[in-house]
């Protein structure tokens, strides 16, 4: 057996084992934590009695030893390779630190074993949070009734705003109010499923647990959710789930959510436990001893730049849709702080996986600066159908033809046609994907080519205009105030947008990313969806982890690292940190080119759409990551940003973001590459089957692929996190 | 594609809190139809930085109508005068070519411009902040199904909760009133049973605060619901008015 020690001297841990020629041996594991030591030291032992049983010769035993001690973190993945034929393993990075124990046990037993702060010394620590959304707002107000100091900032002029606000479908939970055979066991059975088995097992069990107490929680603030004439809670299904478990709150239901969380943050900046700052902008992640403490921001009214510390670092800061530049997310969201993070050492977990959804209103032009949504239950009651020649498609955009003269034997339901037994109500990824194709074909219905018909006429007839009127008015009327057309005389017209993104920071079960101090919550992190995200699935997590997750596990850190004084703000970390962003937004005004920073982010977006959107391929994703690499050089030489540092200047924050954008669209593409397998919304044409259908590979890819920054301009590395499944039966889906 | 349309903007430019501001004019040309109101701006802010000038700094996020950011005075009318639509969701085929668009900010002293078209309405915030809320801590809470709520109770309190806090109410009012702001949200939580233990702290406090922000008084004309994008009632003013009398004689000093 190997066990570990410690030195006097050494600040790592040594592991002791059974060396081939059966001498009891004495290494150092350069480890300084206790949990990454012990990976290691396991890794020694293997390695050595793998060599005993004459797997290794001995040399190359103790090659691959030194290996490891040289360079612990990249070399022990390939070493696995070579003795265990387990390719995808665990990189001593990605500690996930799982609870051990049944799977319903886990959490409580992990809530039990959690260090805690005593009451009187929460008020001796700091904490910020950045971010004022669901994750964001519900954990700054958890925190700070817990009696920790916190400090929360969004880019918003007021936290109510964070995108959150734009969620309309609603939240799912275990409640199983409806008596419909739900349980925390089923939401938890779905949402691995529904994520394609690219999920922690153990996370989205939780997720499933906490589930029920968010809709106390919520109701108990004053959410104004659908009630039944009885005076109880209303639900649905949603999103093609066979339970009703979606609560929800006219078609605003983030918008409430937000404000529940929001009036919680309020009380607490009313109390004073929370100092928020708005229209203020996170532009490094300051660590101190390879630990995070601290941020630097800029005042986005006055320019000002200043540092915060803190003990330790929450990024509640939201998804990175916005790299295509058309997407359903709000104009400012931005992976200015997460990719930030990542520069400083937190690895990006699973950057590839984002979900497209396939009901949005069509890009009408140009100018098109943000895509709506338009909700999935529409496809209950409409038929998606395009004709079936380019060329009447072709009559259509020039106007020559209206849809409605289109003879039945003309018109091709394309989701009836291939999916006979869930038609229009394939999943999103299924739907987009075949928007697409039709439309690659030629036989898209809008001026741009891109947009097919969402009929209801059919439903019309069936029962009546007033009945489709009571069910969709409201999403009829938005229609009309966009693209000017009645929807009950002439089919919708829908293509699919960019929606959510999956990937996030990696976190551990506690939501610290792999650098102690600094927590992912919300969007932010890459945790509980896998490679695709359930509707109804995002305000779940989001509240999940700012109300009842972290509030706890925070804990762990804290009493761990002690509440001494937080770091002095003019030590040398903070004073580089700040002068690296002052020289970035420098630069970013002195060169005085030509092109908008607009035209740059459309431009990365029609890259990353047409390479790294609905399906994906290994020459696509190879150009693409050139192309970015030119277009970055041409941002850095040929940007035009006008006005001054010190005042409100919207070019400038836009400009910051793309250029963080044009870093991190590459390496989405390079995750997207390095993933050989279709799997949730990451479709590799290479892998899939005849018939056009994702095609996973469990064998090779169930991992969490996470990676690590290693300076600009080197490649940066891959980690991997093992996936089992121990509950959840592994399966391929079929929709046919 | 939509028509296209050539527009004259008249603008407000004020390069902070103490310049004292200007009108300056655009040609805004071909225009199409589809666009919404800031796209159009966009475009034009667009040609405007490749002639090396300075942008339009405008306030918005979710261009869907819902998050309250956008934030502009259209030919007089805040949000642009197109029934229960926000300056994001109103759309350029709402206006006919050749025609003169005049855009301001909000005016409102509790609203002061930080740049052009963009104002610092934390003062909405910290009204929230006195008392716009339930008091429960996270995880302390009965079960959700433990408090019906009466249906009808439940719309009425979903109707003024759905106010997205944009402040049109306040420009729109000849007084700057924040009543119609304010009245949502208090009818919201009176509404709601989880809301009654702490009904009359809140009207004091919020009450109070919206005054000590600087917001005029309400004569109820009206010209609040009318922009609302909401379309907020002018009942919740009754309903607030009721509330805070209430309060008052039970606990208030007058
Ligand atoms: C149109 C639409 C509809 C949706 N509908 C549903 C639905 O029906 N059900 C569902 O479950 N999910 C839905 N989703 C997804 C869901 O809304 C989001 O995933 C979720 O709200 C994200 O919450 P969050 O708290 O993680 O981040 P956000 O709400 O995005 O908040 C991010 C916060 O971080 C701040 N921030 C970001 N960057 C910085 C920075 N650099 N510096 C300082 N602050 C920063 C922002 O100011 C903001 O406060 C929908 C999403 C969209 C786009
Ligand atoms: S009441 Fe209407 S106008 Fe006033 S802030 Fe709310 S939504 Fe805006
Ligand atoms: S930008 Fe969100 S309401 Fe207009």
């Amino acid at each position: 057996m190997a066990s570990l020690t410690k030195k006097e001297n050494s600040p790592y841990w040594f592991c002791c084992f059974t060396a081939p020629d059966g001498t009891r041996t004495k290494r150092s594991t350069k480890q300084t934590d206790k949990d990454k030591a012990l990976l290691v030291c396991r890794e020694y032992e293997k390695a050595a009695s793998d060599a005993k049983k004459l797997v290794l010769t001995e040399n190359q035993a103790k090659k691959v030893i030194s290996d490891i001690k040289e360079k612990v973190l990249p070399r022990v993945e390939v070493v696995q390779k070579n003795i265990v034929e387990r390719p995808p393993y665990t990189s001593p990075l990605l500690n996930s630190k799982i609870p051990t124990g049944p799977i319903e046990e886990k959490w409580n037993k992990h809530k039990f074993d959690l260090k805690l702060v005593n009451p009187a010394n929460k008020r001796k620590y700091e904490v910020i949070v950045v971010g004022s959304g669901l994750a964001g707002a519900s954990a700054a107000a958890s925190l700070a009734e817990l009696g920790y100091n916190v400090n929360c900032f969004c880019y918003q002029d007021s936290p109510r705003r964070a995108h959150s606000i734009a969620a309309q479908g609603g939240i799912n939970a275990a409640k199983n109010y409806q008596n419909d055979g739900d349980s925390v066991y089923r939401l938890f059975y779905d949402t691995v499923k529904g994520g394609d088995y690219r999920s922690r097992e153990a996370n989205v069990y939780r997720l499933a647990q906490v589930s029920v107490n968010i809709i106390d929680q919520c109701a108990a603030q004053g959410v104004p959710f659908a009630r039944e004439y009885g005076g109880l809670l209303a639900n649905r299904s949603f999103g093609g789930a066979q339970v009703s478990r979606t609560f929800y709150a006219r078609g605003q239901t983030g918008q409430q959510l937000l404000l529940g969380a929001y009036s919680a943050l309020s009380r607490q900046i009313g109390l004073g436990k929370v100092k928020m700052h708005t229209r203020t902008e996170l532009l490094d992640v300051v660590l101190v001893d390879g630990q995070a403490k601290g941020i630097v921001v800029r005042n986005m009214v006055t320019g000002e730049i200043s540092r915060h510390s803190a003990h330790a670092v929450v990024l509640a800061t939201g998804g990175y849709g916005n790299v295509f530049y058309l997407s359903t997310n709000a104009m400012g969201c931005n992976v200015t702080a997460t990719h930030r993070a990542y520069k400083r050492g937190a690895a990006f977990a699973n950057p590839c996986y984002t979900q497209i959804h396939p009901t949005c209103i069509p890009v009408s032009g140009d100018h098109q600066s943000k895509l709506t949504l338009m909700s999935e239950s529409l496809r209950n009651d409409g038929r998606v159908w395009v004709p079936k020649s380019p060329s009447i498609s072709e009559k259509i955009r020039n106007g020559e033809l209206q849809p409605s003269n289109v003879p039945e034997a003309e018109r091709d339901y394309y989701l009836e046609r291939k999916y006979p037994s869930f038609g229009n109500l394939v999943p999103r990824d299924v739907a987009s994907r075949n928007s697409k194709e039709v439309c690659d074909e030629g036989r898209g219905v809008v001026s741009s080519g891109l947009g097919v018909y969402l009929d209801f006429s059919d439903s019309i007839n069936r029962m009546g205009e007033a009945a489709v009127r009571e069910r969709y008015g409201n999403l009829f009327d938005m229609y009309e105030k966009i693209t000017g057309s009645n929807a009950y005389q002439n089919p919708m017209t829908i293509y699919p947008a960019v929606h959510y993104t999956m990937g996030g920071l990696w976190v551990d079960y506690n939501l610290m990313s792999n650098v102690p101090g600094l927590f992912a919550i919300g969007e932010a992190n890459f945790s509980d969806h896998g490679a695709n995200r359930l509707g109804a699935s995002a305000l779940m997590q989001g509240l999940a982890d700012g109300y009842f997750v972290l509030p706890y596990t925070i804990g762990e850190y804290l009493a761990e690292s002690g509440w001494g004084d937080c770091p002095d703000i003019e030590s040398s970390e903070f004073l580089d940190a700040e002068k690296a962003v002052r020289n970035r937004i420098n630069k970013l005004l002195s060169i005085k080119g030509k092109r908008t920073p607009t035209s740059f982010h459309r431009e990365l977006g029609k890259i990353m759409w047409e390479n790294c959107g609905m399906s994906r391929n290994e020459s696509g994703l190879k150009s693409a990551i050139s192309k970015l690499s030119e277009l970055r050089e041409e941002f850095w030489g040929n940007l035009n940003v006008p006005g001054e540092k010190e005042s409100l200047n919207q070019s400038l924050e836009l400009a910051g973001r793309v250029s963080d954008f044009l870093e991190f669209g590459q390496l989405m593409c390079r995750d997207a590459l390095q993933r050989e397998e279709s799997c949730g919304g990451h479709f590799r044409e290479e892998h899939s089957t005849p018939e056009g259908e994702a095609k996973r590979d469990d064998e090779n890819f169930a991992f969490v692929g996470a990676w690590e920054h290693k300076g600009d301009g080197n490649e940066p590395v891959l980690h991997k996190e093992a996936l089992e499944y121990e509950e959840v039966k592994m399966t391929q889906r079929s929709y046919k | 594609m939509g028509k296209l349309l050539n527009l004259k903007l008249r603008v407000w430019r004020q390069d902070n809190a103490e310049d004292s501001g200007r009108f300056e004019e655009y040609d805004a040309k071909g225009v199409d139809t589809d666009m919404s109101f800031l796209e159009m701006l966009d475009v034009v802010n667009e040609d405007l930085l490749e002639d090396g000038k300075e942008p339009i700094a405008f306030d918005s996020d979710c261009r869907e109508g819902i998050c309250g950011t956008c934030s502009m005075v259209i030919n007089g009318t805040p949000h642009g005068g197109q029934k229960g639509t926000t300056a994001c969701q109103l759309h350029m085929r709402q206006f006919s070519d050749g025609m003169t668009i005049t855009i301001e900010p909000w005016r409102a002293s509790a609203f002061p411009v930080q740049r052009d078209l963009v104002v610092n309405r934390s003062a909405f915030d910290r009204i929230q902040q006195s008392g716009g809320f339930i008091s429960v801590r996270s995880g302390s809470v009965p079960d959700a199904n433990a408090t019906p709520v009466a249906k009808e109770d439940a719309d009425l309190a979903m109707d003024a909760a759905q106010c997205i806090g944009c402040g049109a109410c306040v420009a729109a009012c000849k007084n700057a009133s924040a009543m119609l702001f304010v009245a949502a949200k208090l009818s919201h939580l009176s509404l709601v049973p989880q809301g009654q233990p702490e009904r009359e702290r809140r009207a004091l406090a919020m009450v109070q605060k919206m005054d000590e922000e600087g917001f005029g008084s309400c004569t109820v004309t009206g010209s609040c619901e009318a922009v609302c994008p909401k379309e907020i009632s002018l009942d919740f003013i009754a309903r607030m008015n009721r509330e805070y009398g209430m309060a008052l004689i039970r606990k208030g000093t007058v």
